[in-house]
């Protein structure tokens, strides 16, 4: 067995192999492996609970998010359709779950690839625009998925919403909480691992010379057109596996949360995670999803009491105002997101002494 | 016919607000080259400003429409040079997504003052400024949109082209360090622009919310709707917003009118589709698309 590394002492590289490693020491895996035990083992403290089902959402939503942040993030591509194509992977898991009779875990992938292809159409008009007409058309997008999500009514049922059958997997009844908890998170883990990779080969490097510089990409020879429809792919590829996941949790769906504010939320755990790092997905989506609970919170508290009972204190006005100025704080003081402030915090530890 | 022309006359009325709306976005688009998500946000805020002044404070109409408007334009002023002037140079999706921000703080605020339910201004207009052209009956509302929009279009043209600070904002739209060079203050202009741009968003907010009513949230849909019209009738072109609006209106209330009520709202969308697809520049646009 070879030895551990626990402490890098210096720059050494000699390969390319070793600059491209995730873990740098052994100190972070075994980090990050006794965190994953650890953060399994407490979700048994908080079965049953509502904390457990915020921290399922969070999980759900990290997965859209990863695949978002690898089409904003890195291949520089805005895309305004993510909601949409979160809807699209709910439904289809839907439709094939409750309509063709297909089992939890081969309808969960089947929405992702459908999604997928879904988002390559909508990402088609890449090959002749960029930046903000892009952006522009993917808006577009997501009120024509929208609409047809809800006018479509012979496939998707229209207003009346579709139902979906108890999921299990081999035998095993996914009807708690706790459960769906290892499901979700054994999905993100798995989903986080092949974004890293993504990003790690020649896909990910192409990505990111497309968003550095697209004419200069070009000129290296990669194909641009195709690598931003695999971009769009891949991106609506999480989105729609976590659509289907969202599906058979919720265990019946409408078409009503897809809207553009859900792309517009998406897009903002993306900044405020950060844009191009992949813990960053799931740090923005922790943000987010707390926040909006921190908030609901609140407000049922001071509904609550007695002193403000002729106050009236509704939901909506502040979630919008608190998440705007999330938005807008983190653009302007740390445009990196989180993960730099937990790079940060990291760097200054490690440095311990002599951060400053 | 009637009907047909009855909805012409509908919208022609509703295109030309689409049309004002967009003038607002094109002109902060043009000098500073940022898209606006906050558009109909600004407008919700002019109608409310100029609501409270009406409804609430009893001011008589003038005075509470011109104060509406240099709220505005304080209002644009400070977006600019609180929000957007860090960000002078920051990648696009910075700016968007400072705006969609933006966009939910205006929203969030409005909501918490006046909530969300729908306003209607107290009846203030002559019904002598109706018009019936045999079978065709055009309300005072409409009218009064018309002839606002028509005067203040008129207005920006000459200030556009007369003034010193008109010809300045142009020069910066057309070549900012050129402008930068030959002297020009392009700070000064992009401040006085975004103002400029949110007096007019407040402006085409107040005629839409004579006619249907104000409430929060419609206004920034039409925000939203903003983005069709402006690539029909060319990101850059204050001339083309206000065709694209017409083309816009137009399209919806027949397709409300003689298809179906529900695809009104989806058919700008498929066209812009269509629009990007085939001539993304729009109509009148500046032709500045690479194909990489």
């Amino acid at each position: 067995m070879r030895k551990l590394k626990l402490r890098p002492c210096g720059n050494f590289k000699e390969r390319y192999e070793q600059e491209l490693t995730i873990f740098e020491t052994d100190f972070g895996r075994i980090c990050l492996i006794s965190g994953i035990i650890i953060f399994f083992c407490s979700a048994f403290l908080v079965a049953d609970s509502y904390l457990l089902y915020v921290i399922n959402m969070i999980g759900i939503a990290s997965i859209a998010v990863i695949g978002l942040n690898i089409l904003v993030g890195f291949t520089g591509q805005i895309s305004l359709g993510h909601g949409a194509f979160f809807g699209v992977g709910a439904y289809a898991a839907a439709i094939l779950a409750a309509d063709a009779g297909f089992p939890f875990w081969i309808a969960v992938p089947a929405a992702g690839f459908i999604t997928a292809l879904i988002g390559i159409v909508v990402g088609a008009p890449s090959g002749r625009l960029k930046g903000l007409y892009l952006t522009i058309a993917t808006l577009a997008g997501q009120f024509i998925i929208e609409y047809l999500l809800v006018h479509w009514e012979s496939l998707t049922r229209g207003t009346m919403g579709i139902i979906l059958p108890l999921p299990s997997i081999f035998g095993l009844e996914l009807g708690t909480d706790l459960r769906f908890f290892f499901v979700i998170y054994i999905c993100l883990i798995i989903m986080t691992l092949m974004a890293t990779n993504i990003v790690r080969t020649r896909y990910g490097r192409a990505f990111i010379a497309i968003r550095d510089n697209d004419r200069a990409a070009e000129g290296m020879g990669i194909p641009i057109f195709q690598y931003k429809l695999l971009s769009f792919g891949i991106s609506s590829f999480y989105a729609g596996v976590a659509g289907a996941l969202w599906a058979f949790y919720m265990t019946s769906i409408t078409a009503e949360p897809f809207t553009l504010w859900m792309s517009v939320e998406y897009l903002a755990m993306v900044i405020i995670g950060g844009l191009g790092s992949i813990p960053g997905a799931i740090f923005g989506a922790t943000f987010i999803i707390s926040l909006n609970e921190t908030l609901r919170l609140v407000t049922d508290l001071l509904m609550n009491m007695e002193a403000l009972k002729g106050v009236e204190l509704t939901l909506a006005p502040l979630r919008e105002l608190s998440f705007g100025l999330a938005i807008v704080l983190f653009i302007l003081f740390e445009p990196r997101g989180l993960a730099e402030v937990w790079r940060i915090i990291r760097s200054s530890f490690r440095l311990w002494p002599f951060s400053y | 016919m009637e009907f047909f022309a009855q909805l012409l006359v509908n919208g022609i009325s509703i295109g030309f607000l689409y049309g004002m709306a967009a003038m607002g976005f094109v002109m902060i688009f043009k000098s500073s080259s940022v898209l606006n998500f906050a558009h109909g946000e600004l407008m919700a805020f002019g109608a409310f400003i100029f609501l409270t002044l009406v409804s609430w404070i009893k001011l008589p109409i003038i005075l509470s429409f011109i104060i509406a408007l240099i709220g505005c334009f304080i209002l644009g002023f400070v977006i600019e040079r609180l929000f957007l002037r860090p960000l002078i140079g920051e990648p696009l999706i910075y700016v968007i997504m400072l705006t969609v921000g933006l966009a939910a703080i205006f929203k969030g605020l409005m909501l918490f003052i006046w909530g969300g339910n729908l306003y209607v201004y107290p009846d203030f207009l002559p019904e002598s400024l109706s018009i019936s052209m045999g079978n065709i009956h055009i309300p005072p509302v409409y009218a009064a949109a018309i002839v606002i929009g028509l005067v203040f279009l008129t207005l920006f043209g000459l200030f556009f082209k007369y003034s010193s600070q008109g010809i300045y904002m142009r020069s910066v739209a057309d070549n900012q360090q050129a402008a930068l060079s030959l002297g020009v203050n392009v700070r000064k202009i992009f401040a006085l622009s975004w103002a400029i741009a949110a007096l007019v968003a407040g402006m085409s907010g107040i005629v839409l919310g004579i006619i249907n009513g104000i409430n929060v949230h419609d206004l920034s849909s039409v925000g939203l709707k903003v983005f069709p019209v402006v690539i029909l009738g060319g990101l850059d072109s204050i001339g083309g917003a206000i065709i694209g609006g017409l083309i816009i209106g137009l399209l919806e209330t027949f397709t409300g009118g003689y298809i179906s009520p529900s695809l009104r709202d989806v058919v700008p969308y498929i066209v812009l589709v269509f629009i990007l697809l085939i001539k993304p520049y729009g109509l009148f646009g500046l032709v500045e698309i690479e194909r990489v």
